[in-house]
């Protein structure tokens, strides 16, 4: 029984749900963005006519604004695109219970059957897109394929509001030209490493002998080689069985410039509370830290560390991330224009600990039951009711409110 | 393609609610005092508001022998008033 499987990816999502509840913007160059005040400010998304005046996802508010100065920017309202990101998925699942969601605003959806060719994977797929226009004003770009890779390839292809058929008839010719870079997976860095042993195409990755791409990039190189092959099997999750979180964490571009290592301090302490915070408040610790820095000139740096007991406990993070700051030499890039902190390899908090005879683990056990008592205080009275010493050092800092700002970022595709 | 704008109104309705959930909207009550019945729900479907933006339930309606189109969006019922072209 051949699969067939669609990627739904709502073309320019954040700015054509805007668009549905502001129609006089319709047709302008618009864009929303993050807050310039906060300096988060960067193009979150931009419509088909910024685009077009080259305006580029990720581009910093100023430099779209000087691209492109007609722009309109709207800031972010995530309710709304959650709202519509609901209403897109109860759409999916009144056709198949297997669909699997990539980020707010792309999923896929298998609708394989003994009987189900790929002529109904595209009328489906033209279905889906005359809906989410009538009924939700927004259009959608689909792809159809027997795998999961091809069908993200196919979505992506043709922009807006179109289907594009990959299917072993025509996989060749459509495929195999594209850019290595296409690929889910395949990104800036891989793409470079790729082009360094002359693999340009997904043709030519396709191409590479399996042992070739395990000696060289290890287990990645085998999985990507078979995404474009079009040889990947991997299923699409049922509904409800969500991957569970793999990682906890958080990062802020500070009010202003951190100059000195006490400012790196206090928002790695902000940030650091806030990552911790949230690991209590879903029952998990973790052992494994990473800190991630940018220099106010946008280079960007990160480094994680393993240490030997789980944590949920801001301090244990911060002391990890000061180590690795220390041991990498991040002073040596000051000022810093963010920061951000991040915990994986995470368990349940209700898995019993291994005491020790040092008595860590009873010390840790304690300023758990204190973090849990400060979590209990600010629920009832608020996150200000009660603050550590180091945020009041700066006032500036201290106005950031990490927990309640974050983003949200489609999870990793590639799972070891 | 020249794009039509219109005035978002919310309104009062006056509406029925079965066992099922399922709503009815049977009069409209316009902020000046004048009503009218709702004779018949001719559609009812998810639907966006493109004139005037936003979306909802879209109810079409057929009102004193005119169809007009009603939304009831998050809690709450509009119309779009009289188009204007841009």
């Amino acid at each position: 029984m051949a699969r067939v499987i669609l990627h739904s990816d709502a073309n320019s999502f954040y700015a054509s749900c805007e668009l549905v509840y502001r129609p006089a913007l319709r047709g302008l160059p618009m864009a929303v963005c993050g807050s310039t005040e906060e300096r988060h400010g960067i193009v979150l998304t931009a419509t088909r006519e910024a685009k077009a005046r080259g305006v580029r996802t990720a581009m910093v508010n100023w430099e779209a604004r000087r691209t492109c100065p007609e722009l309109i920017i709207v800031p972010p309202d995530y309710p709304l695109y959650i709202y519509f990101s609901k209403r897109l998925r109860e759409m999916y699942d009144s056709y198949t219970d297997r669909v699997e969601p990539f980020g707010l605003d792309e999923c896929w959806l298998d609708i394989s059957g003994p009987t189900t060719t790929m002529n109904d994977g595209v009328r489906l797929a033209a279905e889906l897109r005359r809906r989410a226009k009538e009924e939700l004003g927004i259009t959608l770009s689909v792809g159809v394929s027997w795998n999961k890779p091809y069908a993200k390839l196919g979505s992506d292809m043709k922009k807006p509001d179109a289907t594009v058929l990959l299917s072993r008839d025509n996989y060749r010719q459509a495929v195999f030209p594209c850019p290595a870079e296409d690929m889910i997976g395949v990104g800036y860095r891989t793409g470079a490493k790729l082009r360094s042993r002359a693999i340009h195409t997904l043709g030519d990755l396709a191409a590479c002998p399996p042992e070739y791409m395990q000696k060289w990039l290890g287990k990645i190189g085998v999985i990507l080689q078979r995404y474009a092959a079009g040889d990947d099997t991997s299923p699409v999750m049922p509904s409800g069985m969500e991957t569970v979180v793999k990682s906890v964490g958080n990062s802020i571009t500070a009010p202003k410039d951190m100059l000195t290592l006490e400012d790196v301090h206090c928002v790695m302490f902000i940030v650091a509370e806030s990552v911790a915070a949230r690991l209590r408040e879903m029952g998990m610790r973790g052992r494994c830290i990473s800190l991630g820095v940018r220099s106010a000139d946008m280079h960007c740096f990160s480094a994680q560390n393993t240490v030997d007991f789980n944590t949920a406990q801001a301090e244990d993070i911060v002391s990890t991330a000061t180590e690795i700051f220390t041991k990498k030499g991040y002073a040596n890039i000051l000022p810093l224009r963010s920061l951000g902190v991040s915990v994986t390899s995470l368990e349940s908090d209700k898995r019993p600990v291994q005491m020790d005879l040092l008595g860590s683990a009873l010390r840790r056990e304690k300023s758990n039951a204190a973090s849990r008592a400060v979590d209990d205080i600010r629920r009832r009275f608020g996150a200000r009711a009660i603050e550590r010493g180091i945020a009041l050092l700066d006032a500036d800092y201290n106005a950031i409110n990490p927990k309640e700002d974050h983003v949200i970022h489609p999870l990793g595709f590639l799972r070891s | 393609m020249i794009e039509q704008f219109a005035e978002k109104i919310f309104i009062t309705v006056l509406a029925l609610t079965k066992p099922d959930g399922s709503i009815v909207p049977l009069r409209i009550l316009w902020e000046d005092g004048r009503r009218w019945d709702i004779d018949r729900v001719l559609d009812v479907r998810p639907g966006v508001a493109r004139k005037a933006g936003g979306e909802g339930i879209r109810f079409l309606c057929r009102i004193s022998g005119h169809e007009k189109e009603l939304w009831f969006s998050h809690g709450r019922w509009f119309v779009e008033g009289k188009s204007t072209q841009n």
